[in-house]
């Protein structure tokens, strides 16, 4: 079917092929993909595919879809942290904290004694409290964000990078426990609720779809899921625009440049703390607009929701897809988030009814992760969607094989004569084979 | 190596070095000066409370150095934060609080006694296994990657240990009946438990014999030259894997030590403990400054007094505060002298 080269010339025998520029290809890509998914949901919505509703209900409901775009979200964030610069963060959490506490002070009725509307949704006959447009605090919490993306990292960029990650995990759990704690009785000032948390949060306006199969416009309830995935998948797209377009810019080659060889991009003129500041900044961003889409979306903000395994579990999300590689990084989101909240439980009760066990198989769900991380680091380092400029870096020697002599010698001879004899094979060793190193 | 790092180092105007130089002194003097102050407001407030306090925490702060100098010694070793370790220790924890009450070991007698010694050789055998293995098996093979690779690794297998720890335990703390001694003796006001003294009395004997190890043996010797630099060790004819692992296995086993201690002392078990002790440990390693393992110590008991204070003291933050302060006291350590109070300064290796 060569059906689109043959309908565009009917004279002109210079054959005109239709194609996609290259730089249009990945937005109509996800417009399909996006468009696919909605056209399903709806299809279900409205009662037809009757057959795969009840499937569809217990394997992949809305409510995952739309998580999974929000963690996308905040992967593809620590995604510009790790994948790019090669900064590892072990306390992104803390930002996705940050912004869903902005979602939560803006758009609810925590600031009780203010009555301020500005182009909110408010709830009917209670103007109590901040009601800001959903936009307006995206911008704010992402604002938010990079203002403490740059106040965590000013200090510390300076440090080697395994202390780095011990100090990004110092702030991943400083932050939500000070939301935790935040209230009347511990910091006199109630700032964040303490442990009861902020809810509800406004119910932000949209186009709804009843299942008579007419559309309006109003507040999206909890059974509006179909409704928050279009200003999910919009928000995505958006992360995912800045990501790809920094990565071919400047700053982007900047990070890069880092990530491969902190010395060498330094001595090549790369101003080192501001383009690591700016990866910090700008992963903030990230992580604080999925914050404030995340409050919305479960249309509240809980303090107990912000631990240490958030962000373990996202960096497993950047892991599996493959560091630096936006598209890889989003499937693995997804699929980690899926497997997560329903691949695991459904799939554990259909083991279980199957066998006649009765293993609780979330429990497990950490053990998988730290296999997982182990397993990839050991075997399948660039990730299962590589990048292929890191993949060439992940598997080059480490610079320390290279310069010292028989050090790639895996059994160091027990005399001495023949370690010193041993050397001059190891030298030309690890010359001929550069990729020893591979387990 | 180090050379090549003084020799790229751009040389900055000597103006602008020194402003932030000072910055960085002034501020921490502030921070010095803040802390002895709030050390002697809780003292002049409440003596008996505040000695209280410090008691209590350093008692915790012994085990914390426990746990801490295997960080030290691994990191010390390869340059890796071996985060697994904190629950390598609360499997040592597990595992003394399940053969313990499993034997019957839970009265202060006799065989109380026995079952302690025993149960202590056992606990630090058990751990010195586990982390040879991890290390066999994991880092061993990542030795050469780039350094953000084993990193991962050691996450990874903090959360399999914290899982193991989850199915083992429950998700639910459990209390147990220890067969420490329950009696206490008291100077001026301030009670000190018999455990307390036992733990410090075991510590510091396991400290002797390390320190022993270390600057004694041969095979401290090795790992001295091994820690300094791999190659030229293993040109010395040194069989840098075997000591590797001898050092991992030191580290293991002072944190099954630890375990024992802490569920004998404390009398309970979670399976996140590891979590949150191993990040306090750390920084207690990082406070004295990493690969030096009398700095490991001290920085431990430094951590426990402060936390301790800000635990029970009279002007303490209390006790849903206690993770933050120890946080904020590894980004301080970290942002005004990253390499410790004793560390010495060295460039990063390349």
């Amino acid at each position: 079917m060569s059906a689109p080269a043959a309908t565009a010339p009917t004279s002109a025998p210079p054959v005109r092929r239709f194609r996609i520029p290259g730089r249009l290809a990945w937005p109509i890509g996800y417009l399909v993909a996006a468009i696919l998914i909605f056209v399903f949901y709806y299809l279900i919505s409205m009662g037809y595919l009757t057959s795969v509703q009840d499937w569809a209900g217990r394997w992949i409901p809305i409510t995952t879809v739309n998580q999974s775009l929000v963690w996308a979200m905040c992967a593809l964030g620590l995604n510009i942290v790790v994948g790019y610069a090669g900064l590892l963060d072990l306390g992104y959490v803390a930002f996705w904290a940050i912004g869903s506490y902005v979602a939560g002070w803006l758009m609810s009725s925590f600031f009780f004694h203010l009555k301020i509307n500005f182009f909110g949704d408010a709830p009917p006959f209670s103007p109590q409290g901040v009601h800001i447009n959903f936009w307006i605090v995206l911008v704010a919490g992402a604002i938010l964000c990079a203002i403490f993306g740059i106040i965590i990292g000013a200090p510390t960029l300076r440090l080697r990078s395994d202390y780095l990650a011990l100090v990004t995990l110092g702030f991943g759990e400083i932050i939500p426990q000070f939301f935790h704690n935040a209230d009347k009785q511990h910091v006199h000032v109630n700032i964040s609720n303490g442990t009861q948390g902020i809810s509800p949060v406004d119910k932000i306006s949209g186009p709804t779809f009843s299942p008579t199969g007419g559309i309006g416009w109003g507040p999206l309830g909890p059974f509006d899921g179909l409704s928050r995935y279009i200003f999910l998948i919009i928000l995505t797209a958006l992360i995912v625009f800045i990501s790809l377009r920094l990565r071919v810019g400047r700053l982007g080659r900047a990070w890069l440049a880092i990530r491969e060889d902190e010395l060498a991009a330094g001595a090549m003129g790369v101003p080192l703390m501001r383009t690591k500041l700016a990866a910090y900044a700008v992963g903030a961003v990230a992580g604080g607009i999925a914050g404030v889409a995340y409050s919305v979306e479960i249309a509240g903000v809980s303090p107990d929701s912000f631990d240490y395994n958030k962000s373990i579990i996202l960096l497993a999300m950047v892991v599996l897809g493959g560091m630096g590689n936006v598209w890889g990084v989003i499937l693995g989101a997804i699929v980690i988030f899926w497997f997560n909240q329903t691949g695991l439980p459904q799939g554990g009760n259909a083991f279980n009814s199957a066998f006649g066990t009765h293993i609780n198989f979330p429990s497990y769900n950490f053990l998988i992760f730290g296999l997982l991380l182990v397993l990839m680091m050991l075997f399948k380092r660039e990730g299962f969607v590589p990048e292929a400029r890191t993949k060439l870096v992940l598997r080059e020697p480490g610079r320390t094989e290279v310069e010292s002599l028989g050090s790639d010698l895996e059994q160091p001879a027990p005399e001495l004569e023949e370690a010193t004899a041993g050397s001059g094979d190891g030298l030309a060793g690890s010359i001929d084979s550069p990729d020893r190193s591979s387990p | 190596m180090t050379t090549t790092t003084l020799a790229t180092r751009p040389v900055a105007p000597q103006q602008a070095r020194s402003t932030r130089e000072i910055v960085l002194i002034g501020s921490g003097a502030v921070l010095l000066v803040g802390l002895a102050i709030w050390i002697i407001w809780n003292l002049v407030s409440s003596p008996t409370q505040t000695l209280q306090a410090s008691v209590f925490g350093l008692s915790n702060g012994v085990l914390y150095a426990l746990i801490a100098l295997g960080y030290t010694l691994v990191y010390g070793i390869i340059e890796l934060i071996n985060f697994a370790h904190g629950d390598l220790f609360m499997l040592g924890t597990l595992l003394s609080a399940f053969v313990m009450a499993g034997f019957g070991f839970t009265h202060a007698n006799v065989s109380g006694i026995f079952g302690l010694v025993l149960v202590l050789m056992l606990a630090m055998v058990f751990c010195a296994a586990i982390n040879v293995a991890i290390e066999f098996f994991a880092y061993r093979r990542l030795r050469h990657a780039p350094k953000l690779a084993p990193l991962i690794t050691a996450v990874g297998m903090s959360f399999i240990l914290q899982n193991i720890g989850l199915q083992w335990n429950g998700s639910q703390q459990r209390q147990w009946h220890p067969a420490m001694p329950g009696g206490h003796v008291s100077l001026g006001g301030v009670t000190i438990g018999y455990d307390v003294i036992i733990d410090t009395i075991v510590t510091a004997v396991l400290l002797l014999i390390m320190t022993g190890i270390v600057t004694k043996t041969r095979a401290g010797k090795a790992m001295r030259a091994t820690a300094q630099d791999q190659d030229a060790a293993r040109l010395m004819g040194i069989n840098v894997n075997r000591i590797i692992s001898f050092t991992f296995a030191v580290g293991g086993a002072l944190a099954g030590a630890a375990g024992l201690l802490y569920q004998q002392t404390i009398g309970t078990t979670s399976y996140n403990l590891g979590f949150q002790l191993g990040l306090i440990a750390f920084t207690s390693a990082v406070l004295g400054g990493i690969g030096n393992l009398t700095g490991a110590v001290l920085g431990g008991l430094i951590i426990g007094l402060i936390q301790g204070l800000n635990d029970g003291g009279p002007h303490g933050f209390g006790q849903q505060w206690s993770q933050s302060v120890v946080f904020v006291i590894l980004i301080a350590v970290m942002v005004f002298k990253p390499t410790g109070i004793l560390g010495k300064n060295v460039g990063e290796k390349v």
